[in-house]
């Protein structure tokens, strides 16, 4: 045996993807990771055999010596190969000699390199046997090393993917909203549960300068962590338009023109924008492209708010209509992204907008409209069916303690109706004030001057606000506080009515100086104990406030 | 022509108008009708009956502004029963209860009633 400095052979290696070299043929452009590798532990009966070749020499997949030694395991000198292989070219040029394939179960999972033997003699047949021996040995023995460290290396990667999908999804969950916003006479829920660990859906909460709240749901094609990225910047967006522009349509434009400069090929963004004034219950709207927000009105029936309007991020230029809604006092409204209605049960049934409208119809508060389609798109897909998108929802509900006023913080909301600009239907209004106060400690008296006030505001109302317009409402609204009964009687004259010209004096009136009308805002003056007038936008509205305590 | 039923009572003879249901602007013709009654009565006193009364608005009091007008063109004294306290109070707050006579009831009107 030759003496030798050398510290043992170097090895070629199979990675686990490259299985065997058919597989490997099959990919013929993808690079190999064939290569030598310098870790492995020497074997010592070569120790003193052969001279070190350290450099790594890679071998593409579809070299043919691969094929070569699978099938031929045995130590083959390099310079008795024909091969035309690359690999056996550059491990000639490195010095190797003597070649010894490490083979398991049919699969060549190294190669041990050999440069020449360390005496003046080749190497002998004896050599070969002792070689080929030890690598039937060892082949095994490094095959599962490569498994073991194999396994390793994708667990790393594993926790690695995970660990950045869990900052991921941390710092989506910095984009959804922290707080519900704080709406006064209004109740706001909502629901988000990404169908992966990140998700494309979002929802989003901007108050205005001018106090009303912008509310932005959207949804980006896609789901996982491609969708998210397309979220970020939406929201980035919308966030930043929103907090600039107050008309929906606007905005939608806006972040569409910004997104399209951005957003990857074949990827686009539905979204929502409503503004709401909570006073008024008013709402603007516009909508790119996603799910209509269902409405439930208090009599249970369900409309849609509609409007249309392409995804963001399709093609730059384009406009949004807007459009107005009234959500009146006790209604509810649902904004939500398609994973609700897209969901598929077992059997393949989509849930649907039927069932999403009856759902809909059902809830009592906006609170259980979230719940309720939960639990309801639960049943309807049965367990252990796969979520397939996100789902997104937004439940809004106007309370019937809303009021048109600034509210006292004590005021109770006892009543509110309307009733239609036809001549008479003040009575009406009265009726259902007398019915609101009936368990209201009020003195006949009192019961007889309030009726009377709002007799007279609601026929001004009808008559003069509405100009008795049949199509047009005066809407009543009655509240109690500690002290008072407030009514708060409002019609579409927009105005307030003018000082009156003259206060009504009947010696006047008989003597023909003055027309025998014009008792109305006389007597509301003198039937209540304070008359306050207001005009927002389109609305006129007459508080009457009535004190509790026996007035003077 | 719907109107109210006018009758005459008492001594000195008073034309007595029964007014009923609501006292608004559907109320016009009724009035003004039943006030042509009271004039061919050519009593010199005319009661106005609200008992049947349940609802008198602003253009109710303009109304009866209207009648009281016509009755003393012609020095025809006025009068007022069966008002609740709600309505006295608005004929005293819209100064009618210094121009018509109020009572308590019928009879007492009758007896209140001074001849022209």
């Amino acid at each position: 045996m030759a003496s030798s400095t050398a510290l043992g052979p170097s090895v070629a290696r199979a990675d686990q993807s490259e299985p065997d070299a058919a597989a490997s043929e099959r990919r013929p452009r993808r690079r190999s990771r064939w290569r030598r590798s310098g870790s492995e532990a020497p074997a010592p009966a070569m120790a003193d055999l052969a001279a070190v070749v350290d450099e790594p020499v890679d071998i593409a997949p579809n070299d043919p010596v691969i094929a070569y030694f699978a099938g031929a395991p045995h130590a083959v000198e390099l310079d008795s190969l024909t091969l035309d292989s690359p690999a056996v070219d550059r491990m000639r040029e490195a010095g190797v000699v003597l070649v010894v394939p490490l083979v398991t179960n049919g699969e060549l999972v190294g190669l041990l390199q050999l440069g020449p033997r360390l005496s003046e003699r080749g190497y002998s047949k004896d050599d070969r046997q002792l070689l080929e021996s030890l690598a039937r040995y060892a082949a095994p023995a490094l095959r599962l090393g490569q498994l073991v460290r194999q396994q390793e290396v994708e667990a790393r990667e594993r926790e690695r993917i995970d660990q950045e999908l869990k900052v991921a999804q941390l710092i989506q969950q910095q984009f959804l909203p922290e707080n519900l916003p704080d709406l006064p006479t209004w109740h706001v829920a909502a629901f988000y549960r990404p169908a992966r660990t990140v998700g494309g859906d979002f929802y989003d909460f901007i108050t205005m300068p001018d106090g009303r709240v912008m509310i932005v749901v959207g949804d980006v094609t896609d789901k996982g962590v491609p969708a998210a990225l397309v979220m970020a910047s939406t929201h980035a967006l919308l966030r930043e338009t929103g907090s600039r522009l107050s008309s929906p349509s606007e905005v939608l434009s806006r972040v569409n023109d910004l997104l399209c400069a951005d957003i990857p090929a074949h990827m686009f963004v539905t979204c929502l924008v409503l503004v709401i004034d909570a006073r008024t219950g008013t709402v603007q709207f516009a909508n790119a492209g996603h799910n209509l927000p269902y409405v439930r009105a208090t009599d249970g029936t369900v409309r849609e708010l509609r409007a249309t309007g392409m995804p963001l991020g399709l093609m730059p230029g384009l406009r949004y209509d807007e459009e107005t809604a009234t959500v009146a006092p006790g209604e509810q409204v649902l904004l939500y992204s398609d994973g609700l209605t897209e969901q598929h049960d077992g059997d393949g049934e989509m849930f649907g907008f039927g069932r999403t409208r009856d759902v809909v119809g059902r809830a009592r508060s906006a609170a259980e409209l979230a719940d309720l389609c939960v639990s309801e798109l639960a049943r309807f897909t049965g367990p252990g069916v796969e979520q397939e998108d996100d789902i997104t929802m937004v439940a809004l509900e106007r309370s019937e303690g809303a009021g048109y006023g600034d509210a006292a913080d004590d005021a109770v909301e006892l009543a509110r109706f309307s009733v239609r600009s036809e001549a008479g239907n003040e009575r009406e209004a009265v009726r259902r004030l007398e019915a609101a106060l009936e368990d209201v400690p009020l003195t006949d008296d009192q019961r007889s001057r309030l009726s009377t006030a709002v007799a007279e505001t609601a026929m001004n109302g009808i008559e003069h606000g509405n100009g008795l317009d049949a199509r047009l409402l005066v809407d009543v609204v009655v509240r109690r506080t500690a002290t008072s009964v407030e009514v708060l009687v409002s019609d579409a004259g927009g105005a307030a009515p003018g000082t009156r010209t003259e206060e009504p004096d009947l010696e006047l009136k008989l003597a023909g100086l003055q027309t025998p009308r014009g008792w109305g805002l006389f007597l509301i003056d003198h039937m209540v104990d304070a008359v306050e007038h207001e005009v927002d936008g389109s609305r006129h509205t007459v508080r009457l406030r009535l004190d509790l305590e026996e007035s003077a | 022509m719907s109107r109210y039923p006018v009758h005459v009572e008492g001594e000195p003879p008073v034309a007595v108008m029964s007014l009923s249901g609501q006292v608004d602007r559907s109320a016009l013709d009724a009035l003004n009708a039943a006030y042509d009654d009271v004039d061919a009565t050519g009593a010199g006193s005319v009661l106005l009956d609200f008992h049947d009364v349940d609802y008198i608005n602003s253009t109710g009091i303009a109304l009866i502004v209207g009648i009281l007008g016509r009755a003393r063109a012609h020095g025809r004294s006025v009068l007022a029963t069966g008002l609740s306290e709600h309505y006295q109070h608005i004929f005293s707050i819209t100064r009618l209860s210094d121009f018509i006579a109020v009572f308590p009831d019928t009879p007492a009107a009758l007896a209140g009633a001074t001849p022209s």
